[in-house]
This record gives structure tokens, sequence and C-alpha cells, in this order.
């Protein structure tokens, strides 16, 4: 059986139904145990104290955030390249959930560097670039509903999904670019390196980070069946225009 | 049995009440603008007598 079966936008709203429900509980289930694990049940920082907590929820949807425009960029790239409309939707599904994660790592992280840093934003390359990024999430989202004719709104948002995966990519290798600017490089991927994150954190990070991903996947699931019917219904009621 | 956060309770539970707030809009409106376009679906397709959830799995 080929990949590109689900393509069809018939074959993808049966699969969907059917995976749709397994991921929203598997969604459920490791966030609310991945956050109360960590919300209630870590410690303090022997150096950030109770500030330690942000970590569960800025960490997953930072790394979310990249990890959105990245799904969107395949999906733009086979858009333009078979013309799949089910990839072009998924892409313009997966949009808002990933402003809203760059939102949340944008504010989490503002009210992590208040009483870390001494400000709530600073002209970081890191973070300058992630803004950056929740700005080329808006134009995306603007682009998609600023052009009426679909196909010609997917061929233009995919260049512009390519154009900003630059900056994508540039928010979360920024620090290892430019090694200055207050945030830190990652942590999470120093296990077994000389300063790792101690084990009470990274357990219920992990667990965190696998919940806001599927969180994501059920959403973007749930938006792009909402597309595919958008699409038909906008098909129906041109032809019923014409008739 | 609340932690006891310090004098950063307000920076974490202003992160966790933040996250929380914005992820339940993003589900909100997902269902929401799901449902509306669900049943305008079925509305056209019904007035146009073609059979419903042609698409639904």
């Amino acid at each position: 059986m080929s990949l590109w079966e689900y393509a069809n936008p018939k074959k993808f709203m049966q699969v969907s139904a059917r995976v749709l429900p397994v991921v929203i509980g598997l969604a459920a289930v490791s966030l609310c145990v991945g956050l109360i694990w960590g919300f209630f049940l870590t410690p303090d920082d022997f150096r950030q104290g109770s500030t330690v907590k942000i970590i569960f929820i800025h960490v997953p949807t930072a790394m979310m955030a990249i990890n959105a425009w990245v799904m969107m960029l395949v999906a733009s790239l086979i858009w333009l390249v078979r013309r799949h409309h089910v990839s072009a939707l998924a892409a313009r599904a997966a949009a808002p959930v990933g402003l809203t994660f760059t939102a949340i790592a944008l504010v989490t992280g503002a009210l992590w560097g208040q009483p870390m840093w001494g400000t709530w934003w600073a002209w970081d390359p890191r973070l300058t670039a992630f803004l950056i990024l929740a700005l080329f999430y808006l134009g995306y989202i603007a682009l998609w509903q600023a052009v009426d004719d679909p196909d010609t709104a997917a061929d233009l948002t995919a260049v512009l999904c390519m154009v900003g995966s630059v900056f994508a990519v540039l928010s979360r290798y920024a620090v290892k670019f430019w090694n200055q600017g207050l945030h830190q490089d990652s942590t999470i991927l120093k296990v077994g390196e000389a300063d790792p994150i101690a084990p009470a954190y990274y357990v219920p990070l992990v667990v965190c980070i696998v919940g806001f991903v599927l969180l994501f996947v059920a959403l973007v699931l749930l938006r792009t069946r909402t597309e595919i019917r958008a699409r038909r219904l906008s098909a129906l009621l041109a032809r019923e225009r014409l008739a | 049995m609340m932690p006891d956060l310090g004098r950063y309770a307000v920076a974490v539970l202003s992160s966790y009440g933040a996250t929380l707030a914005l992820l339940a809009g993003l589900v909100a409106l997902t269902l929401w603008q799901g449902r509306r376009v669900k049943r305008q679906l079925a509305e056209v397709e019904a007035r146009q007598g073609q059979s419903q959830g042609k698409h639904d799995g």
C-alpha cells in the first residue's frame, strides 16, 4: 500500500476518524501525567528555585513551534511537487497550532526570563529568530485568507513557508551559530555529557514533550478534517451558484 | 497540596495559567470551526440531494 493513498481526501477522512480517538486519549493522558508530575512532584532547582517548573511547558512548546513549521514545510513541498490537496490543507491546518505554541513559548520565556535574567526580553539571536518565526506564522495565516483561489493560496504560502524555514532553523541553532546572548543551548540533549539535566526533571519533561507532540498531531488531524470539509463545501456552493 | 513556589509564584502560576488559557482557546476554536463546517456541509449536501457525509469516515 502506497503512502500516497492517504493523500486521497476520502481515505484520509476514514483513517483519521479511526486514529483520532487514540491520539486524543494518549495526548490527554501524557499531558496530564507530565504536567502534574512536573508542577507538583519535582523539587526546586538550587539556582532557579521554583521557576524551573516552567521548563515543562516552555521547552515542549518551543520545540513544537519549530517542528510545526518543519511539518508545514514538508507538506508544502509535497503540494508543490505532487499537487496533493490534503498536504496543502494539512499545512494550513497546522499554522494556527504552531502559532499558539510559539505564543506560549514566547510568553513563558518572558515570564521565566524576568526573574532569572532580570529582563522580560532581550534581542538575543535565538529570541529574535523565534519572534520572527512568530511573525512568519501570522503572515502565513494572513496569506491563506487573503487569496481567494485556494490553489494559488497554497502555492504562495508554500513559498512563504520555505522562506520562513530559515528562521525556524535559526531559532533552533542560533545559540550554536552565534555563541552570544542570554538564552542557553539545549539541555535535554546533553544526557550523558558533563552537565546534563537532572533525571528528576528529565523524565517528566520527556513525558510532557510526548504529550505536546500528540496534542499537535490531534489538533492538526482535526483541523485538516475541517479544511477538507470546507473545501468540499466551497465546491458544492460554487456548483450551486452555477446551476 | 499546592507546592510552595516561594517568591516566584507569580511567574510560575502565570506561565501555567497563560498556557492553559491559550490551549483551551485553540481547542475550543478548533472544535467550534469543525462543527460549524460539518453542519454547513450536511445542509448543502442535503439540499443538493447528495449522500450525507460522503467524505466522512
